[in-house]
């Protein structure tokens, strides 16, 4: 059968993704700074994908070229984190002495 | 040699040697695509990003959109990504019935799916959020949800879609071995629509 590769038992996944999500949900209602929370998050996020990449994906069982295939958009999106951020100094600068916004609803 | 003994015997008649993926041609080709798609997903999480770190008034998402449904779609998409890879693996152990059962499985997953998020979009388009404004600050919250949250709806719908079409080709094709790379390829799509749910979950509703 075309299935070379050894199967990981994909329960064992099943479970620790559904934990992980009941860890992110509570994550969110911690008494903690918001970095943290930020912080905590990404990693939890990250964790989970990895998990479904690797056993869902097979990507463990893979050769590494394919594997750097599948990283490299992280790559580029990480990069773009840092190419779009400078626009928050640019907005920041031009609207700090504008008046807070109201919380009216807007009009269509 | 005919289509059937190609996908049979995959092995011998690939023109040429594909050292990432011995297995097909198009197991490369599927993950080519979804990096691709990824940095659709990436630029989009980024520019997300961008537009909230330049926001003053952006609104608490979680207190805007409500956590509860969603959780609750995440479970339902990572049940899906089960009944995926049982479907290869009953396919692999030579039983088409099964594998054909745990697809469907999967598509009515992604099915529901969509339809929970109609109702959500419903629900929160009555309570005010449109893509244009909204009642608890940036406009732009507004619109950045509902264009990643579409885009990833549209990846789902099609998923549907290529999954039963699939499901056809595992009924048509008597040996289970011809049809185990396009059930291998649709899985490696639904996963990543599923991974990429993972990445909105955290980014659009948690933080």
């Amino acid at each position: 059968m075309a299935g070379e590769h050894k199967h990981p038992n994909y329960m064992t996944i099943f479970w620790w993704l559904a934990v992980l999500t009941v860890v992110e949900i509570a994550v969110v209602f911690l008494p903690m700074g918001k970095l943290l929370i930020g912080v905590l998050l990404c990693g939890l996020a990250v964790a989970k994908a990895a998990m479904v990449a690797m056993y869902f994906m097979h990507l463990k069982f893979e050769t590494r070229t394919l594997g750097l295939i599948a990283i490299t958009p992280l790559l580029i999106a990480t990069l773009l984190v840092f190419i779009i951020l400078p626009d928050s100094f640019y907005v920041n600068h031009k609207t700090a002495n504008l008046k807070p916004a109201t919380s009216a609803p807007a009009k269509h | 040699m005919t289509a059937q003994a190609a996908t049979t015997s995959h092995h011998a008649v690939e023109p040429a040697e594909t050292p990432l993926t011995p297995e097909s041609w198009g197991k490369l080709g599927m993950w080519i695509f979804l990096a691709g798609d990824a940095v659709g997903f990436g630029a989009l999480l980024a520019a997300y990003g961008g537009m909230r770190a330049t926001s003053a008034d952006w609104p608490v998402p979680y207190d805007v959109l409500g956590i509860n449904l969603t959780a609750a779609m995440t479970f339902l998409l990572i049940c899906s990504s089960v009944t995926m890879v049982k479907a290869l693996e009953w396919l692999g152990k030579g039983d088409r019935g099964k594998c054909k059962m745990f697809l469907f499985f999967t598509a009515l997953g992604g099915a529901i799916f969509v339809s929970l998020q109609a109702y959500e979009w419903t629900h929160l388009i009555h309570a005010g959020l449109h893509i244009n404004g909204n009642p608890w600050g940036a406009s732009l919250f507004g619109t950045s949800f509902f264009v990643v949250t579409g885009f990833h709806g549209l990846h789902v719908t099609a998923g549907v879609i290529y999954l039963l079409a699939v499901l056809g080709v595992v009924a048509r094709r008597p040996d289970p071995a011809a049809s185990y790379n396009v059930v291998e390829i649709v899985g490696l799509y639904w996963h990543f629509v599923d991974l990429v749910w993972i990445m909105v979950f955290t980014f659009m509703y948690l933080l």
